[in-house]
């Protein structure tokens, strides 16, 4: 359970998944933010308006998945590091997974990295196909995998280090 | 020789540096005495994005922030900062005293701002006096002010934000992490932070403790044992986990100890970590003229000790007759903030504390 031991239950990512409509449409962002912290970053960093905490910062994200195009914006401002962009339509077969990294060394773009799951346990090798750093002082970055599309919601991070060339 | 001073601040961490700037906005002169070397107190080692609020600086680093405060500390004309000195004492007829480069300063402040900040727990168990045992806080320093990589295998003690915070700070150092331990049923701190080492592959076992430390002059392993819901020891779940350093990061409490001497209301505050002073709305002490913010009024986040420390330093400006309509404006929009960063539910704990003291104030001191 999350509350024990760090790892989010499916019940938990339900209530922040968007429909399976809406992924079919296109890359979208997902808050797994599950706990009501005073915290707005991600609401000031999106261009579109499509995030907001609200009434208060006390509150969790809501993310507006009409105004949402995953842009990315968001995955580098969030301070907690747990917003991440997912697109079902990156190629026929496979998606495309945006997660935030702050570890060196980073891979580089067309590199394999070993991708991990949530609790950490290893998923499979990826490629890096975009590598971004946050801008000024945010210098989170931003690793971008290709990976299978019925891996998409479980890919959520990458092994240090160890990266192979395709 | 005793200087006279309109506005002391004694410690220069996101407390005292916001109280600094805000009096010093105003028109006051304000000198704020240091211990360390430079300003900038636990932010200096706080690589990690900040939350809250744009005006708290959120999506900032602490890193960032420190040298942000420092930097306008040191370029406002009315501040004055005295570095590696150590305030002594607060006298009964107002003079502080400062150790600094071997010598014993007085001043005469108008106005004492308080903000010392905080001290780390400790945990009794055997052998935790082996060296390779470390308060957080300080395998934190190594790393991200001295650059120096602290351990090859930790085992953390404490799932609060420090030790999530600071566990993920040595992964990134490139040092293992063999779990995170915490005696509470659940984990203390933000989720989002126990979800990044969760990612990581770093266990984080709630409803354990350390049973006792082992090595042979030094810390070579640590005896782990799961606790039941009366938090006892549960005979036969001990594992002995290899590790050259234990962190523990088992709280904070009030670093209250110029504030007793000076003589202010003092309650024990189980909400706040420690013994706190007894505030009014301006976070004045019961001792007129003294002022506190930041941990040592209660253990909480950077976030509301910036808000504090520019409470503070407004309402003691506009005692002194600075700017008085803006800083009574300032004053009002700072415990707006500190309302809303308390209003959710990881504020609750805060609130009950606050609450105590609020029924204190009306009490006598003895």
């Amino acid at each position: 359970m999350l509350i024990q031991n760090g790892i989010p239950t499916a019940e938990d990512l339900m209530k922040v998944m968007p429909s399976e409509e809406r992924l079919r449409r296109g890359p979208a962002a997902i808050a797994e933010c599950f706990q009501c912290i005073p915290c707005n970053p991600c609401a000031k960093a999106c261009p579109f308006g499509a995030i907001t905490v609200e009434p208060d910062i006390n509150q969790t994200p809501v993310i507006d998945y009409d105004k949402c195009v995953g842009c990315r914006q968001c995955v580098a401002a969030c301070p907690g590091l747990a917003i991440f962009v997912v697109d079902l339509t990156y190629k026929e077969d496979m998606a495309s997974v945006t997660l935030p990294f702050e570890f060196l060394p980073v891979p580089e773009k067309g590199m394999l990295a070993m991708g991990l799951s949530r609790a950490g346990e290893e998923l499979g090798w990826f490629e890096v196909i975009q590598v971004k750093q946050g801008r000024g002082h945010n210098l989170t970055w931003m690793i971008t995998l290709a990976v299978p599309k019925d891996l998409a919601m479980d890919v959520r991070n990458i092994k240090v280090g160890g990266y192979r060339h395709a | 020789m005793i200087r006279e001073i309109e506005i002391f601040v004694i410690g220069g961490g996101p407390a005292g540096l916001s109280a600094a700037l805000a009096a010093a906005s105003t028109g006051a002169h304000v000198l704020l005495c240091e211990r360390d070397e430079e300003p900038g107190g636990q932010l200096v080692k706080q690589t990690h994005k900040f939350f809250g609020s744009e005006k708290q600086y959120a999506g900032e680093r602490g890193i960032f922030i420190a040298k942000k405060l420092a930097e306008e500390a040191y370029q406002q004309e009315n501040i004055e900062i005295l570095t590696e000195a150590t305030v002594l004492g607060i006298y009964e007829d107002g003079i502080v005293t400062v150790l600094k480069d071997g010598k014993h300063l007085k001043f005469h402040p108008r106005k004492i701002i308080v903000s010392t900040g905080a001290a780390e727990k400790f945990l009794a168990f055997p052998n935790n006096d082996l060296p390779g045992i470390y308060g957080a806080g300080a395998v934190q320093t190594l790393m991200n002010v001295s650059g120096i990589k602290p351990a090859e295998r930790v085992v953390m003690v404490g799932a609060g934000n420090i030790g999530l915070i600071v566990s993920y700070q040595l992964l990134q150092a490139g040092v293992e992490v063999a779990c995170v331990v915490e005696a509470a049923p659940r984990i203390g701190g933000y989720l989002v932070h126990a979800s990044k080492l969760a990612r990581a592959g770093v266990p984080i076992k709630t409803g354990w403790t350390v049973k006792e430390a082992y090595g042979n002059g030094k810390l070579e392993g640590v005896i782990l044992v799961q606790l039941d819901e009366n938090w006892a020891p549960i005979p036969g779940t001990e594992v002995d986990v290899p590790c050259d350093t234990l962190c523990l990061a088992v709280g904070l409490t009030p670093l209250s100890d110029l504030l007793f001497q000076a003589d202010c209301h003092m309650e024990y505050v189980r909400e706040l970590s420690g013994s706190v002073p007894v505030t009014d709305e301006n976070l004045m002490t019961s001792v007129e003229g003294i002022y506190a913010c930041g941990d040592v009024s209660g253990i909480e986040e950077a976030s509301s000790a910036m808000v504090e420390g520019r409470l503070a330093g407004f309402a003691a400006a506009a005692s002194l007759g600075y700017d008085v309509e803006r800083a009574s404006r300032e004053v009002a929009s700072a415990r707006a903030e500190l309302d809303e960063l308390r209003s959710g539910p990881m504020g609750a704990r805060i609130r009950a504390g606050l609450e105590k003291v609020n029924e204190k104030r009306g009490e006598a001191t003895c």
